[in-house]
């Protein structure tokens, strides 16, 4: 089922698997059959872990959601509730309990805090008279979900908001709890990095939980010889951009979830002779997203312009396979031919999802890729406009695109930009006007007063004096700032760090630039830094960045010092405190693949995000109770 | 050595053997006459209790522990009420079960440490007869009362006293009954005359032993195996029944010919027994009844206590410890008389080795003749495992280890382990230690038991040095034993808290999971409050500081380690906790000095109470946050005036922080409220709540033209922004003649493309034509193309002799296209190329 996990330099299945046999024993420890109501938002996260056949194998006989009034009637023993540890989940909860004990027949019930149990919360349930209706109050340690074979997310939704604006560093207790978890499964990690604020609290706090457990240090050869824990704030440009490799397109469109993606149906219906186009499909299709399907582990990384010509060359091999059925003649050939089938197809029909999503995306960008690439040589891009009047969604991504690499690139991020004044003019999405005037600010090192304040007050009275709050909040976690020196040592950073890539080659990348056409993530510059030649040579620049770096090291037990075999790659674990893109991740991937990059990454993060879901989780929206 | 088998006897098919244990340290006057004893299994303790019926104050009762080699641990004068019963739990405590149905539990050492009643109704009839039994689930206690009742808690620790249903016929104390754990169930087996019945929480069963003989008339005795699997009856026609605790199986009767009540009966078994047998102890008389029916006699110098073990009986009297136990079947084959099995003939081999004579190579080829000198090798190391004296063992592993040199791929594991196992037994059956257990017992209970017993006992060097010997990891060996040695330390009320916290520190400092939050509770319930603050200082873990710190109203430290430990929920916990404790002054400045805390506070007060937040705010005097306060707060507010209110206070605190753009916004905000309250009065068209853009937008597809220019003035809209507002909305409602009207009013500060688009938009390509022409040239190409004007996109095009574009017009062209005009661009294209 989760086969996927296991391919990678670390088999993230182990994880998985101790994850689903704690469940196994807290759901036997609720004797009988069971119902399950969740919290909504765990039903995500927990189909990671465990189907719903585990479950049923486990006497769970029905699901409901959280809500409040009554448990729906089930003729089970047990009622389980499995929710985050939150005090207005507590009230929901104490009302589903009161009601079920006025019943003449009351299911026992039982409490499953994911990840952890809180105090809080129990006192609340005490105070709502309800604490001794349970007969099991417990935790349920989930900190590090596996998403890939490299890839783990803790799926904390506003950790990098409590983080950063709320001072509320909860996400990163549990970050370090988790880190302990792996390295309980995977040995301890010898060597610790970080950069950031965030950072240098989780690194503290793992050294210190290691203090408090030690002697009850496992014995396991380590998997990991580094972490790199990075704060998000210290790239607060990466996400802003918007991706352009496959995967981070499909999430900045149409936001993948927990591995899933939904999608407009149109382009999937089946095509049946006989059958019209009445009934197109109203239901959004649903394709998951992992590197189990063999072709999106291909392509999902490749920037969206290699995407069609990955894709156009994987159909002629599977017709070619397809047509090997006329070549085999002997009972032995056709037999071996049938037995290949089922792989065959599975594969044609992967290749038809990903080929309409393709469709969708191009629908969406086209106009960006017939002049990506001479785009950045000649000196009148600027003024160039994709003619195609017909797709107007076509043409803003290009201009936002365009305007985007501008400010990445330095030109003009002093001024009031008149494609952002236009998009607010014609009230584009909010998300979008603030993603921009974001990155403009984060490229200028701060906007001065005057332009700030004109951007602040347009985007006020066209989209509601509410945003005020929302635009405090940027100003708070410092995506939007008021210049304070004239001094703006971005371009220092960029040209440093190499952040531009004027000859970034999408179809064949040599550097990470590619997945943003152009623009090399900062944070994974400084990973690749690193690794080599190492952060000594960037100190400057490292100052430059907000927050402390800092090197740790922790002492391995006699004997589980790593013997590395000539050429044997390094594995790096880095960490992403308050989210990563698909982009980044892209990034990272392409550095491990590297002949001579030395270095394989793992991937782990409080949260997937993009420009989007970050920004978001960042507004504040009073709802006006008047109409 | 040579006399091995000097204390051996036959019992059917197998020996029986009664080894020396110890001769006794003690000094007992009357031996153990008229004394209580309780003697714990697996070589534990011994407690006496001198006359336990003597009640007079001049002269109460003495109540002693010692080893069980006799060596004195506690000695004190009893001064509670009746002691009936005396036991020992899993734990090393002492229950004294009293006549009222009080329990007593005291430690190895004779303190006090806890007391448990056993009932109520126990008080008035009177606790006659009390049980301690050990079962998976702890030790529990049965007793029965005057009114022939019994009561019974399966685990002290967990106390769920449970009474259970009446005996029929029963008068008084029965004559003998027993505790066996059936099912995961604690049972009583009671015997009333010559019926049995089998209580448990429901029902009383009355049962039949299978084949019990008839000449019985009442069972007067009973005993139950080690395991629960066993049952033994004596009737008093001198009669024992053997058989299955189930009783559905029927093992054996034997006719002892002793017809007088036995004082004490125990099963003599071992896993995998040959020949099990019943031990019956009579004054002077111990008899050993095999289930083979054969007997062997022992006769007995002095009062004797049995106690039953996992592989044998112990016999306790005043002055000798004995083990009678059958002799294990490697010790068998080793050391019977004439033997040929390869152990002993490896163990031959061995001594004529010794003495140097070649007969040590016949018997070693004999061995190796019929390949059992592996087998030889197992059964010296097994054997050496059975033995008590020091000196056979060594003999009987130097045989082994003689014949592995002979064997190749011979695993040294076994070896190894017995040698180490044995080192650690003969430590604590020495003498001094006095805990006598046997090989097989030691591995049921495991090294992690047995360094409980010792810490238990104090004998912490011991307990250490065998942790390191045995390489149990740290946190479960050197680390545990250091705990409970530094929990004891801060009991030792003459030193000073200084010293103590040193020693303490000095000695736990490099030991590894050190739980100094448990000693510091420990000292804190020892009254030694500073010497607990002292010892928590040593905590690692800050969180596990910070119950104890609340406790002992530490609760500023107690905030500050919640703090450390970078867990939110426990820094909440202290946070709620100090709120209740606290007035409101001291606690927002406790906070206060504690940022992590008050941030997590006001998220707390952020869902929970609104009100709080803002005396937070206003006690830091953030009127940022203040302003921001309000502005949310309006947007609660139903009623407009309460609104504009509240909006009127945003405004007063961003001004006071300074903020003049958010104070200059708000105000605009209320503005827009009141003039959309305005137009609501007038027009009737509600509006409230709308953006200033959305406003405009509606008022201009009203036809309100004259508010909408009113709102962009007051408001002062940029002109290009006005220009797109009014520009789209009178495209969305189609009025083009106005649309017109507005693009010649004056010069647009947009461009004219807007205008093209959005009449293309709305598929009005008539429209939209009539602004092509004034689009500005380096937009007209788009202009044209737009509105589907290829030749005149074509023109534009050449004209700029720009690549790009005259590439976009050619991409649009179809088949269909003009060819002149495909040839003119791709001349262009090649001329503009060339540039």
């Amino acid at each position: 089922m989760a086969a996927h996990l296991s391919y990678g330099r670390v088999n993230l299945n182990i994880l998985r698997e101790a994850a689903r046999k704690e469940l196994r024993e807290f759901l036997d420890k609720c004797a009988g059959s069971k119902a399950i109501v969740w919290d909504e938002y765990l039903t995500g996260p927990f189909g990671l872990i465990a189907q719903y056949s585990l479950l049923k194998e486990h006497e769970v006989e029905k699901m409901f959601t959280l809500k409040g009034g009554r448990v729906p009637p089930a003729d089970v023993k047990n009622i389980i509730f499995f929710v985050r540890p939150r005090l207005e989940l507590m009230d929901i909860i104490a009302e589903n309990v009161i009601s079920e004990e006025k019943l003449p027949a009351p299911r026992e019930a039982h409490i499953l805090f994911v990840p952890r149990r809180s105090l809080l919360c129990e006192q609340r349930l005490k105070e709502q008279g309800v604490l001794n209706s349970f007969t099991n109050i417990d935790e349920y340690i989930l900190d590090l979900i596996p998403y890939d074979g490299d890839l783990l997310s803790m799926e904390s939704e506003s950790a990098f908001r409590e983080c950063y604006l709320e001072n509320d560093q909860t996400s990163l207790f549990h970050t370090a709890k988790g880190l302990m978890t792996l390295q309980a499964l995977y040995g301890t990690i010898p060597q610790i990095f970080g950069k950031g604020e965030c950072a240098r609290h989780v690194a503290n706090m793992m050294l210190r939980m290691k203090r408090e457990f030690a002697g009850s240090q496992n014995q396991i050869l380590p998997v990991f010889d580094t972490l790199l824990l990075l704060d998000r704030n210290v790239d607060l440009l990466t996400p802003l951009a918007t991706q352009l490799t496959y995967e981070g397109l499909i999430d900045e469109i149409y936001g993948i979830t927990n591995g899933y993606v939904k999608l407009p149906p149109e382009k999937f219906a089946q095509k049946k002779p006989g059958e019209g186009g009445k009934d197109l499909p109203t239901e959004p299709k649903k394709l998951q997203l992992n590197s189990a399907e063999e072709l999106y582990a291909e392509i999902r990384d490749k920037n969206f312009n290699a995407v069609g010509a990955a894709l156009s060359k994987k159909a002629k091999i599977i017709s070619a396979a397809f047509e090997e059925r006329h070549n085999a003649k002997t009972v032995g050939e056709i037999k071996n031919f049938v037995s290949q089938l089922p792989h065959m197809q599975a594969a044609r029909s992967s290749l038809a999802n990903h080929t309409s999503v393709a469709e969708l995306i191009k629908d969406i960008t086209s106009a960006f890729e017939p002049f990506s690439l001479p785009l950045f040589h000649t000196s009148s891009y600027k003024n160039f406009k994709p003619i195609s009047g017909d797709n107007l969604s076509s043409e803003s991504f290009f201009d936002n695109l365009t305007v985007e690499q501008e400010f990445m690139t330095g030109v003009d991020t002093d001024k009031i930009n008149t494609y952002i004044e236009d998009c607010i003019a014609q009230k584009d999405p909010l998300i979008k006007i603030l993603r921009l005037v974001c990155m403009q600010s984060v490229c200028n090192n701060g906007l001065k007063q005057k332009v700030l304040d004109y951007y602040k007050r347009e985007i006020l009275q066209t989209y509601g004096y509410e945003h005020i709050l929302t635009l405090n909040n940027l100003e708070k976690v410092g995506l939007l700032k008021p210049q304070t020196t004239t001094r703006n040592n971005y371009p220092t950073i960029r040209k440093t760090l190499k952040l531009w890539m004027e000859d970034a080659n999408e179809q064949n990348p040599n550097d990470i630039s590619y997945v943003y056409s152009g623009y090399a993530p900062l944070s994974v510059r400084l990973t690749q830094v690193l690794a080599r030649p190492g952060w000594r040579s960037i100190e400057e620049v490292l100052k430059m960045l907000p927050g402390p770096h800092f090197e740790e090291r922790q002492q391995l037990p006699s004997g589980l010092h790593k013997k590395r075999q000539q050429g044997e790659n390094r594995t790096t674990l880095v960490f992403f405190l308050g989210g990563v893109t698909y982009a980044e991740i892209a990034a990272l991937r392409f550095l491990s693949q590297m002949e001579d990059g030395g270095t394989e990454y793992i991937i782990a993060t409080t949260k997937l995000i993009n420009g989007t879901s970050w920004v978001k989780s960042l507004m504040d929206r009073p709802e006006a109770q008047i109409l | 050595m040579a006399f091995v088998t000097a204390n051996w006897n036959p019992l059917g098919d197998a020996f029986y053997r009664k080894v020396e244990l110890y001769e006794m340290g003690w000094s007992l006057k009357d031996g153990l006459r008229e004394c209580l004893v309780a003697a714990a299994p697996y070589g534990g303790p011994i407690a006496l209790l001198k006359e336990p019926q003597r009640r007079s104050p001049s002269a109460r009762p003495q109540l002693e522990i010692y080893s069980s080699s006799g060596v004195t641990m506690a000695s004190f004068v009893w001064k509670s009420g009746v002691v009936k019963q005396l036991g020992w739990t899993v734990c090393d405590d002492l229950l004294c079960i009293q006549e009222d149905g009080t329990i007593l539990i005291y430690d190895l050492f004779g303190n006090f440490k806890r007391h448990f009643s056993m009932g109520n109704e126990v008080g008035q009839s009177q606790v006659l007869e009390a049980k301690v039994f050990h079962s998976p689930y702890g030790t529990g206690v049965a007793i029965v009362t005057g009114a022939s009742r019994f009561t019974l808690a399966t685990n002290i620790d967990d106390l769920k006293l449970r009474r259970l249903p009446e005996v029929p016929g029963l008068q008084g104390a029965p004559p003998c009954w027993a505790v066996l754990t059936q099912d995961r169930q604690s049972k009583v087996l009671v015997a009333n005359g010559a019926d049995i019945f089998i209580l448990d929480n429901a029902v009383c069963t009355p049962v039949n032993p299978p084949g019990l003989s008839p000449q019985a008339t009442s069972i007067v005795h009973m005993c139950v195996s080690f395991s629960y699997k066993y049952l033994a009856l004596f009737t008093d026609s001198g009669h024992v029944w053997m058989g299955s605790t189930d009783l559905k199986e029927k093992l054996s009767e034997v006719d002892t010919k002793v017809r007088n009540t036995p004082k004490q009966m125990a099963w003599c078994r071992r896993p995998k027994s040959r020949e099990p047998s019943v031990v019956i102890m009579w004054d002077r008389h111990l008899l050993v009844v095999g289930v083979c029916k054969d007997t062997i006699p022992y006769h007995l110098d002095d009062d004797s206590v049995l106690v039953p073990e996992l592989d044998g009986v112990r016999i306790v009297n005043g002055t000798h410890h004995e083990l009678l136990q059958e002799v294990p079947a490697a010790c068998e084959e080793i050391f019977k008389i004439a033997s040929m099995a390869p152990g002993a003939l490896l163990l031959e081999a061995l001594k004529e080795y010794e003495k140097e004579s070649q007969k040590a190579d016949e018997y070693l080829r004999e061995i190796k003749e019929q390949n059992l000198l592996g087998e030889a090798v197992r059964q010296c190391v097994e054997a050496a495992g059975h033995e008590q004296e020091a000196e056979t063992q060594k003999t009987l592993l130097r045989a082994a280890s003689f014949g592995k040199c002979f064997l190749s791929n011979f695993s040294p594991e076994p070896q190894v382990c017995m040698c180490r196992d044995l080192r650690v037994l003969n430590a604590v059956r020495d003498y001094t230690v006095g805990i006598p257990l046997t090989h097989m017992q030691f591995r049921q209970m495991t090294v992690r038991v047995l360094i409980d017993r010792l810490v238990y006992r104090k004998l912490y060097p011991l307990a250490i040095e065998i942790c390191r010997y045995l390489k149990t990891p740290e946190y479960q060996g050197v680390s545990r034993v250091l705990k409970h040695w530094a929990c004891c330390k801060v009991q030792q009320k003459e030193e000073a808290d200084e010293n103590i916290a040193r020693a303490i520190s000095l000695k736990l400092g490099e030991a590894a999971g050190i739980s100094y939050s448990e000693i510091a509770t420990k000292a804190y319930e020892c009254g030694r409050t500073e010497l607990a603050i002292k010892l928590l200082e040593f905590e690692p873990r800050s969180g596990e500081q910070v119950p104890l710190l609340l406790k002992i109203k530490r609760s500023q430290l107690a905030l500050s380690k919640a703090i450390e430990s970078g867990d939110t929920d426990l820094v909440y916990t202290v946070v709620t906790y100090l709120k209740n404790e606290m007035n409101r002054g001291d606690f927002f400045m406790t906070l206060r000095n504690q940022p992590v805390a008050l941030s997590l506070y006001r998220q707390f007060c952020k869902h929970q109470e609104q009100d709080t937040l803002k005396d937070l705010f206003n006690q830091d005097d953030d009127h940022q946050e203040l302003g921001n306060f309000y502005v949310k707060a309006s947007y609660q507010e139903k009623k407009l005036e309460a609104r504009i209110g509240l909006l009127q206070s945003a405004v007063d605190e961003y001004n006071k922080a300074k903020n003049e753009f958010a104070a200059k916004l708000t105000e605009e905000e209320m503005r827009l409220l009141r003039f959309q309250r305005r137009l609501e009065e007038e027009k009737g068209e509600c509006l409230l709540g709308f953006s200033l853009h959305d406003t405009i937008s509606t008022l201009l597809s009203l036809g309100l033209h004259k508010h909408a220019e009113q709102l962009y003035k007051e408001f002062r809209v940029p002109d290009k922004r006005y220009w797109w507002l009014k520009l789209t909305a009178l495209a969305e409602k189609e009025d083009w003649e106005e649309l017109e009207k507005f693009a010649k009013s004056k010069k647009s500060p947009i461009g004219y493309l807007p205008f093209v688009e959005v009449c293309v938009k709305r598929q009005n390509k008539y429209e939209a034509k009539k602004y092509v022409s004034k689009v500005t040239l380096d937009q007209k190409v788009k202009a044209h193309l737009s509105v589907g004007d290829l030749e005149g996109a074509a023109d534009a095009a050449i004209e700029r002799r720009n690549e790009g574009e005259i590439g976009a017009v050619l991409s649009r062209c179809s088949p269909a296209t003009d060819r002149a005009l495909v040839e003119r661009l791709n001349r262009a294209k090649a001329t503009a190329a060339k540039k």
